[in-house]
């Protein structure tokens, strides 16, 4: 068969292994739904969970489609979508598929010149199996790494409870440092930590009509306005930076 | 007479097979392109992309199962680390659901409103894809604009900023030593920044100890 691509084909694979994956999701939903409404939780409770959800996922998913848009110029678009849909994430995909690009001679920035087809194979074997790790060891440790844990709370359950609070607050910790990484560089280095201060700003607002001016329908919105309305922030806080900095050069 | 499956053991049975099951199908795209077309890959510019992503990869993959696991549960890891973005989009799901349903993470409850929070996440991203996939002519002009990219790079503060205080507000002495660690290191060697991921679990580390020692002399 003659290779492009963009091939019919590619397409008919992405939408079979898609559609195993959406099964998955319904299948693991629907489990789910049952064992919560069998411990006690509420219906109402697991709407908002699904509603909040589904809201607060909207706009990462486009910037995840905006990832699509950026590697479909070079690669097409079945293989961005593939791998942007399932395990994959913006900050793996574009560094992989250059990697693998370099590494058969050309870039993922030379929209100009076509793929050849064992350029193309290279580069989905590379970005496929990049992220292999975790479907590989999920399965082999979870069942494990979940009744050491397990155990290890039941020996002292406040202990328990504030260990998994420390295991998130770890999380967060790193990636707030790493919005301070790049300050070393000057004032356009301060921009991710001037959008985030912002985002915490209306996070903080949107609590003070929450708790103090009793809008409890808020809750639901909160962490998608803060995140929307830091990223529209970001653009007058980056232009205003960059007038700045290039007013000093 | 045959023992009955517990909710936890049948989700780590299914788990196992719709991991391993969507794995192999993953292999099978790059396999097909190999038949269909042909196509078969240099195998020294094959080897020179794996060798260049593959250690740093594989070691981050590793890093986010030990650490994501015990947060997300069974069911919720198992779709998590198959439709991926566990860190911009699934864990800051999960973690909005918690307080959503009321529910605490690593309890029964956590288990199943984090899955029920990541499979309709999983499902909404798949979905504007999809239309993005179907519309990408009329959309790229809009989305692909300069004007939008200064938002769009700065998704992970805006992300992070918004959630940062909702768990700090909840944990305040838990946050100081873990934050001011992670500030002074990443300020000090911001070259460290670029591979922050790999640093969950030191942050982690940290975190859990400074509360060990709150705990034990009873200040949480």
């Amino acid at each position: 068969m003659e290779f492009s691509v963009n091939s019919p084909v590619l397409f008919v694979f992405v939408a079979v292994i898609l559609l195993f994956v959406v099964a998955q999701c319904v299948f693991f939903l629907l489990r789910a739904w049952k064992r919560a409404l069998a411990l006690g939780l509420d219906k109402r409770k697991l709407w908002r969970v699904v509603r909040s959800s589904a809201i607060f996922t909207i706009v990462p998913a486009i910037s995840i489609f905006i990832g699509v848009i950026a590697l479909s110029k070079k690669l097409g678009l079945p293989l961005p979508w593939l791998r942007l849909s399932v395990i994959g994430a913006i900050t793996y995909e574009t560094p992989a598929a250059e990697a693998a690009a370099k590494g058969v001679g050309t870039s993922i920035g030379d929209t100009a010149t076509l793929l050849t087809a064992p350029q193309y194979s290279a580069i989905a074997w590379v970005m496929t199996l990049g992220i292999m790790a975790g479907v590989i060891l999920t399965p082999l440790i979870c069942k494990k790494l979940l009744t050491g844990v397990d155990k290890f709370k039941k020996r002292d359950t406040k202990w328990g409870e504030i260990l998994m609070s420390a295991l998130f607050m770890g999380m967060i910790s790193a990636f707030l440092g790493m919005i301070f990484g790049d300050v070393h560089e000057g004032l356009s280095g301060w921009i991710p930590v001037f959008v985030m201060l912002c985002s915490a700003a209306i996070m903080l607002v949107l609590a003070v009509f929450i708790k103090l001016l009793k809008q409890k329908w808020l809750e639901d919105y909160a962490l998608p306005i803060s995140m929307v309305g830091a990223m529209a922030l970001a653009i007058p806080i980056t232009n205003a930076v960059n007038a700045v900095v290039g007013g000093l050069v | 007479m045959k023992r009955v499956m517990t909710y936890e053991e049948s989700t780590h049975m299914w788990g196992k097979i719709w991991v391993w099951g969507i794995g192999t199908l993953l292999l099978m795209f790059p396999l097909a392109i190999c038949i269909v077309f042909d196509a078969w890959p240099p195998i020294t510019g094959l080897l020179k992309g794996l060798w260049a992503i593959l250690p740093m990869y594989w070691a981050v993959g590793t890093i986010e199962v030990l650490t994501y696991v015990p947060m997300l549960g069974a069911g919720g890891s198992y779709l998590g680390f198959i439709t991926g973005s566990l860190t911009m989009l699934k864990v800051p799901c999960a973690v909005n659901a918690f307080d959503k349903a009321d529910v605490k993470a690593g309890t029964e409850e956590g288990e199943a409103v984090a899955t029920i929070a990541i499979a309709v996440s999983s499902m909404v991203t798949l979905a504007i894809i999809l239309v993005g996939v179907l519309l990408i002519t009329p959309l790229t002009p809009i989305l692909d604009s300069p004007v939008l990219e200064p938002a769009f790079d700065q998704l992970l503060p805006a992300l992070f900023g918004g959630l940062g205080v909702a768990l700090i507000a909840k944990n305040v002495k838990l946050a100081i030593v873990p934050i001011a660690s992670m500030l002074i290191l990443f300020i000090a060697v911001p070259q460290l920044a670029s591979s922050g991921a790999m640093f969950v679990p030191v942050a982690a580390a940290i975190s859990i100890l400074a509360a060990r020692f709150m705990y034990k002399r009873g200040w949480l």
